[in-house]
């Protein structure tokens, strides 16, 4: 059983400001289901421009609804420049600490006010700039920017102190050299020491659109080919920008059949048979109007 | 918690209490027959009578011979030695089949195993968490040498693999087979090793109302397994140590209690318990059953309550005294889901909301009751507090 402080205990059973906000100044939403832990973050805002009500749900373990009930005690009152500086570890100060395991439930108090925040500012839903923050974590949607700041805030020294305020590497595991080499550029440009390989990887090359070609006349490994083309160009990073994949399973006649991969594969397979991307993007590109794609 | 407030203990595939019975019959040899069962003299060998007679116990339990049970520390050595063991004795050549829902005592040395170039075909489960039959086969139809090692019961969910049928499966392609039977082994009544072809069993004292600390490995005669832990000649040379007297003599009064209760009609009381606690709490919206009911341990229910997490409905369920378990991530131990639920492809509607209610001898109806009147407003509090759910 975790050591919870009796602060973090007070906040779990006794959560403050519960709830929603009719039209509310600025909404955050951070987390998923999927994931395990999900917060969303609403306030309101005085004349004077300083948080007159703020409200919260939270979809999580007890030290994440402790963690999100302090957010709101601590920032009622604030004016939002006020707000923004503060960080995971004023939370985590606020409930007498968290345990290491537990820090990100700090971590997502401290995101969904910066996307209150920004939702108040910009009117967008999404804070972080996708292209130049690279998702690092596709099993729990971590990009880089994320976690060179709790390395910052937090003064983290190693790869397990980041998946704890993060959760990054905590499932898969598979990024974990990736996370290992952001701490030693972050931890040289701490010490003023030369970074190590801090060149960022070459830009890919811009795909060249696909040929349309007779799809149906084709051989078979010559159809693998020109699917996994189109895949890897046109569907494949719009996928990766929600932390997810796609595998081509096999290619019969016009079906093809695509898995889809990641912790979010779920998820994915949801939008899919929303949208049709993957089916309309192969028709369209291949010319291929009779291609169906099959979900295996 | 104070010790003076009651406890509803729901969490007995985790650990049991250790029966008072138990505790009498282990009493003496902590104190005055303090002997070592290997020494060359009356007051040694007069404990050595006392663990020869609780093997024969764990004999009648497991219906085989007094020569094939080796006591162990716990259920993890016992699994341990099977796998290591085996591969050793059969050679790196060896394929090790399994199944994606093991505990870590057999995930972990397998991918020990996989990790130094043995081979290792897991084997997947459907919705309802029963074993992928036809790929159990396909694997089987592999040359050379195979190990098979598969759970007689699942400890999340309680869904019971055919074992029977997967060990004559397994001896017809020529396969050793191990099961780890930790679970099933006095909560279901047909482990029976005169019936079920296996070649190793492993079971631990402490989920049959023994103490912690004790194990067995059942050993079918001729089975290739190398000994795990080597020194001295105890358990016939099969594994070293010096006998765990006490613990030996408490397992042999809690195996023959199992099956006494076996016999005389507990465990379907238990089940009559457990269904009436799955039914009280399915009236609770939005909640589901995870596991094969129709093949299921009789004291275990996993349930899924959608849209809240796990560790938070354990916190509220053990200020009221209840002690519970769950597969979410947050108690996991590790940011994930747990395998099995996973590997059972549970919406992660409910993945992060399972509770798992275990039930012992010691459970009544009004352990039921209380967990009845509590579980509702648990639920209805963190749904409020979900950002999901809402209609």
């Amino acid at each position: 059983m975790w050591d919870y402080s009796e602060k973090v205990l007070d906040h779990f059973h006794h959560p403050r400001n519960v709830g929603t906000l009719e039209n509310p100044d600025g909404v955050g939403e951070v987390g998923a289901l999927a994931c395990g832990d999900a917060l969303k973050l609403m306030f309101k805002l005085d004349k004077d421009g300083r948080i007159a009500d703020v409200k919260f749900q939270t979809f999580g373990c007890a030290s994440a609804i402790a963690s999100s009930s302090a957010l709101t005690e601590m920032i009622k009152g604030m004016t939002l420049e006020e707000a923004a500086k503060v960080t995971n570890a004023d939370i985590a100060k606020y409930l007498d600490g968290l345990p290491e395991q537990k820090m990100h439930c700090s971590v997502m108090g401290m995101e969904a006010l910066e996307a209150a925040i920004a939702n108040y500012r910009t009117g967008d839903t999404t804070v972080r700039q996708l292209k130049d923050d690279p998702l690092v974590c596709t099993c729990f949607n971590v990009h880089e920017s994320e976690i060179v700041e709790a390395i910052r805030i937090n003064k983290l020294t190693t790869v397990e102190q980041v998946t704890n305020y993060t959760k990054a590497g905590g499932a898969c595991g598979k990024c974990k050299g990736e996370i290992a080499k952001i701490l030693d550029r972050e931890l040289a440009a701490a010490s003023g020491a030369p970074a190590p390989e801090a060149a960022p990887a070459p830009a890919p090359a811009p795909a060249a659109p696909a040929e349309p070609v007779p799809f149906a006349k084709l051989s078979p490994a010559k159809k693998v080919l020109a699917v996994e083309k189109v895949l890897e160009a046109e569907v494949r990073p719009a996928l990766k920008l929600d932390g997810g994949d796609i595998e081509l399973v096999d290619v019969d006649g016009a079906k093809v059949q695509v898995r889809f991969l990641g912790h979010c594969a779920g998820c994915m397979a949801a939008a899919f048979t929303r949208n049709g991307l993957v089916e309309k993007k192969l028709r369209d590109l291949l010319a291929a109007p009779d291609l169906e794609v099959e979900l295996v | 918690m104070s010790n003076t407030e009651p406890v509803y203990y729901f969490d007995n595939n985790a650990t049991t209490r250790c029966a008072p019975e138990v505790v009498e019959a282990m009493l003496p040899f902590f104190s005055e027959r303090y002997g070592n069962a290997s020494s060359m003299h009356a007051f040694g060998g007069a404990v050595a009578s006392d663990v020869k007679a609780a093997r024969a116990k764990v004999a009648r339990f497991l219906r085989c011979e007094p020569e094939e049970v080796v006591f162990t520390s716990c259920g993890s050595e016992s699994d341990n030695n099977a796998l290591f063991g085996t591969v050793e004795a059969l050679g790196p050549q060896t394929t090790v089949i399994t199944s994606a829902v093991e505990h870590p005592a057999v995930l972990e040395p397998c991918r020990w195993l996989e990790n130094n170039r043995v081979r290792v075909v897991r084997i997947g489960v459907d919705r309802l968490g029963a074993l992928d039959m036809d790929a159990y086969r396909a694997a089987l139809s592999r040359p050379g040498p195979k190990l098979v090692s598969l759970m007689w019961a699942n400890n999340e969910t309680g869904t019971v693999f055919p074992i029977k049928e997967c060990a004559e499966l397994a001896k017809a392609a020529g396969a050793v087979f191990h099961t780890d039977a930790t679970q099933a082994a006095g909560k279901l009544g047909e482990v029976d090793m005169s019936d079920v072809p296996a070649d190793m069993l492993s079971f631990s004292g402490h989920k049959l109302h023994a103490p912690k600390g004790i194990g067995v490995l059942y050993v079918r005669r001729g089975t290739p397994v190398r000994p795990f832990l080597l020194g001295g000649h105890q358990e016939k040379g099969r594994r070293a140590g010096t006998e765990n007297v006490p613990y030996i003599v408490g397992l042999g009064r809690a195996v023959e209690m199992a099956r006494e209760e076996i016999e005389g009609g507990e465990v379907a009381r238990i089940a009559r318990l457990r269904d009436r606690l799955q039914e009280g709490l399915l009236k609770i919206p939005d909640t589901v059953v995870n596991g094969d009911q129709a093949h299921r341990l009789p004291n275990t229910l996993n349930i899924s309550f959608e849209y809240i997490e796990g560790e938070a409905i354990l916190f509220h369920l053990s200020d009221a005294g209840i002690c519970a378990s769950s597969g979410s991530a947050c108690t996991s131990g590790s940011l994930d889901a747990s395998h099995v639920l996973r590997a059972m492809d549970v919406p992660f509607t409910a993945l992060h909301g399972s509770i798992r209610f275990s039930l012992s001898r010691y459970n009544t109806d009004a352990d039921v009751d209380h967990v009845l009147e509590t579980m509702p407003g648990i639920v209805g509090t963190l749904r409020e507090l979900s950002p999901y759910g809402h209609k």
